[in-house]
């Protein structure tokens, strides 16, 4: 699959995901946000961005559990929820912003 | 409530060349999520994985060895290393990566999860275990 942006196409795996990291720009991120029928605000990038961060550091997509309590030590108990999550990527929180943010899908995601 | 079992994963060998290392260290990252008692033991040229300053940019392949950091946050916070196996290769606690995890009891105090234990301790360790998977 690809998908076509400002007249360059950029190659993904079946699923939707990126196969090449350094592809990734935040327009791209847009666009496979409104293939999905979603728009991206703050909140979500606040996650996106959260996401390259550690898989810069760390080489690995956290697992939900892990995104969770490490969202919540940094932005506050209050987003560090499940429920939070999944209302800003109902379909998965992991899967979805790991899409996004241009990673690979995650470690052990079920 | 399910019963939790002790896990430990036993790795042997030098973390590039082979899949061996990175196999289980995705198996211990997924395992991760069942919420069992997670262990993971460092033997022979296992404890190669654990070296500081990997760089694999010869080789061509991933560099996971950052992934090793991301343990503690996965709650895995026991890494034994044998301490004969570093002997022998001329290595010391200070030659790996300091890998560390956070006690929720303890007002979140960052710990040191590496011990460095003797052959005759890992044993005992080993024999207490309820699954062992070997890489």
């Amino acid at each position: 699959m690809t998908i076509e942006l400002n007249g360059k196409s950029y190659e993904t795996d079946e699923e939707g995901y990126l196969v090449n990291l350094s592809d990734w720009t935040d327009q791209l991120a847009e666009e496979m946000a409104k293939a999905d029928g979603s728009e991206l605000d703050d909140p979500h990038w606040e996650v996106i961005n959260f996401l390259r961060e550690y898989y810069e550091e760390y080489q690995i997509a956290p697992a939900v559990r892990v995104l969770t309590k490490a969202i919540g030590k940094r932005m506050g108990k209050e987003k560090a929820t499940s429920k939070y999550l999944y209302e800003l990527f109902p379909y998965g929180p992991a899967k979805q912003a790991c899409k996004y943010a241009g990673l690979p899908k995650p470690t052990g995601c079920v | 409530m399910a019963v939790i079992k002790k896990f430990l994963y036993v790795n042997r060998k030098a973390p590039h060349g082979s899949i061996f290392a990175l196999e289980s260290l995705e198996v211990v990252l997924i395992g991760a999520a069942f919420d069992q008692d997670v262990a993971l033991a460092f033997i022979d040229d296992g404890v190669y994985q654990l070296m500081r300053n990997q760089d694999t940019s010869g080789i061509g392949t991933k560099n996971f060895s950052a992934t090793y950091k991301a343990l503690g946050d996965y709650d895995i916070s026991k890494i034994y290393v044998e301490k004969e196996s570093l002997d022998l290769r001329g290595l010391s606690k200070d030659n790996l990566m300091p890998l560390t995890w956070e006690d929720e009891d303890d007002d979140w105090a960052e710990k040191d999860s590496i011990q460095v234990v003797s052959s005759t301790e890992l044993a005992e360790i080993i024999d207490n275990q309820d699954v062992i998977f070997s890489f």
